[in-house]
């Protein structure tokens, strides 16, 4: 029995033997991405909004959830309906994807990109898109009409957010002129930390910001949203390399050492600057060390993981804990001074850490390579100049759209749980 | 008769009632509280942001008692509520007209 068996297995691995490679379904591969793909989308509607509904003042608790939570359905429905094909679909000139796959024509059960079926490719992408939108809420939390969110958000992933992801990783220009970003540093990050800034600056100041106390609604829920985006980024990361091999292997454990190493390096520098090690500087650690680690993640060795959580927790913590409060700008969540800032670092890290024996071929400034470096500044550049001015224009169309995307003074004031939803995140008697 | 209203710090809530089932006093209101006198408050930082909490949380206990019975409360309360550190509270001590229990429509001393 035993050698009938094993004369089968034989015969039929013959037989499925591949002309190309790339064209035969990986059934570990597959298993792994839809895992990895259900590890991303537990980042949005429940690690990123109990990381910002912790932080959101009580009284706009649900306000901040119910915009991470449309934010994620939009971003679904949007992605299978003309997203995907605007970022994967065939490159018009490298600049944007053609619309032969709207509504996810053309692809069937049997469709496969790489080893592993294109449908769990465009959902695992489609987690991207979710989260991205919902990062830059951070900046506008506690101010911003629920209505222009909603159109704000089908806008920006529109034409924000697919464009870029096409020109990093749907064959676009970006890609080709060999910008390293193995997980959505420029994608993800710098463009929702950019975005969100702009947005701030538009909306302005939240009443009383800088005069009256605004207390985080709680803190426990913030880290336990941290631990949540942690727990989801191994997907994120591992989940890149859209197959279960070493190479994930390496990305799940630098993605740990990074976040590890920030938010002790966070902990640390507050209790030496301000006496006292609070756990919402834990948890920001945590998130900066992820954001940085995400565009190196499959590229860099677990001494430079160590070196790049390092840095991430001191620049999130210098920025958002002394730089923001000098320029005085109102990024509420500190989607800018964590996703940005830490976003740039995480981008240009790769540019210097980048080792060959972890990706063959893909080789920083340590390695022998330092056009690279200067790569991925364009690549940085070019992110922040599109986001900049792309949100810009897509902000002032929501303001056209809706009639302003600020909320009444008296929402504002009594807030927006009980007069834009007509209910109250906690009743403790 | 008198009434006498303590404010303490709210872990020293025990020890007050205790004190005070002591000598047989045998009802009290309180309420969760928040004030500031020489204490102040103190300081939270949230990411760089400083907030000082002035209003610190204080429990204030409410007793009605015989007019006579008035300096034992007093007295007991305040052995019982000190810390010796700033921040441990006030009494206030004051006449009131007419206790009516709600149940008997009693009056006086009787309702108390």
């Amino acid at each position: 029995m035993k050698l009938k068996h094993l004369w089968l297995t034989l015969t039929l691995g013959l037989i499925a033997t591949p002309v190309f490679a790339d064209d035969v379904l990986d059934t570990g591969d597959t298993a792994w991405m839809i895992v990895a793909t259900a590890l991303v989308m537990v980042m949005t509607p429940a690690g990123l909004a109990l990381f910002y509904g912790g932080m959101s003042r009580y009284k706009n608790l649900l306000n901040t959830l119910a915009m991470t939570l449309v934010s994620y359905c939009l971003g679904s429905i949007i992605w299978i309906m003309w997203g995907y094909t605007l970022a994967f679909g065939t490159s018009q000139g490298g600049i944007i994807g053609g619309f032969e796959h709207l509504f996810m024509a053309g692809i069937g059960v049997n469709s496969l990109t790489g080893t592993i079926p294109t449908y769990v490719f465009a959902l695992f992408q489609m987690t991207f898109a979710g989260i991205t939108v919902a990062l830059v809420l951070g900046s506008i939390v506690d101010r911003m009409k629920f209505s222009s969110w909603i159109v704000f958000a089908i806008l920006w992933i529109t034409f924000i957010y697919c464009p870029i992801a096409h020109w990093v990783w749907g064959g676009g220009w970006m890609g080709e002129m060999g910008a390293l970003d193995f997980a959505g540093g420029n994608v993800v990050h710098i463009n929702a930390g950019v975005a969100g800034l702009v947005l701030s600056l538009v909306l302005g100041k939240r009443i009383g910001y800088g005069k009256e106390a605004m207390f985080p609604s709680s803190i426990a829920l913030t880290a336990l949203g941290a631990a949540l985006l942690w727990f989801g980024w191994f997907g994120f990361n591992a989940g890149s390399q859209l197959a279960a091999d070493g190479v994930a292997a390496s990305a799940f454990l630098v993605t740990n050492t990074s976040a590890a190493t920030a938010a002790l390096v966070w902990m640390f520098c507050e209790w030496i600057v301000t006496g006292k090690p609070t756990v919402l500087g834990i948890a920001s650690g945590v998130v900066a060390g992820l954001v940085s680690i995400t565009p190196a993640a499959g590229f860099v060795n677990l001494p430079a993981s160590l070196i790049i959580g390092l840095v991430a927790g001191a620049l999130g913590y210098f920025f958002v804990g002394v730089v923001k409060h000098k320029i005085g700008y109102d990024d509420s969540l500190d989607a800018f001074g964590v996703h940005g800032m830490c976003g740039v670092w995480g981008a240009l890290a790769t540019g210097l850490f980048a080792n060959p024996a972890i990706t063959e071929g893909k080789a920083g400034l340590f390695y022998g390579n330092p056009g690279q470096l200067w790569t991925q500044l364009i690549s940085i550049l070019a992110t922040a100049t599109f986001t900049a001015v792309g949100t810009l224009i897509v902000v002032y169309v929501t303001k056209a759209l809706t009639g302003g995307i600020r909320v009444g003074r008296d929402d504002e004031i009594q807030g927006l749980d009980s007069n834009l939803h007509g209910e109250r995140g906690f009743e403790i008697a | 008769m008198k009434k006498i209203e303590a404010i303490v710090k709210p872990f020293k809530l025990d020890d007050v009632k205790e004190a005070l089932n002591e000598i047989g006093i045998q009802g009290m209101t309180i309420s969760e509280v928040k004030g500031y006198g020489r204490q102040k408050g103190h300081k939270e930082i949230y990411r760089g942001a400083e907030y000082v909490v002035d209003f610190i949380p204080k429990v204030k206990i409410e007793i009605i008692v015989e007019s006579e019975r008035a300096d034992q409360v007093v007295e007991a309360i305040q052995k019982a509520a000190n810390t010796g550190k700033i921040g441990d509270g006030k009494i206030f001590l004051s006449t009131i007209e007419e206790v009516i229990r709600v149940r008997t429509g009693e009056k006086g001393k009787n309702a108390i």
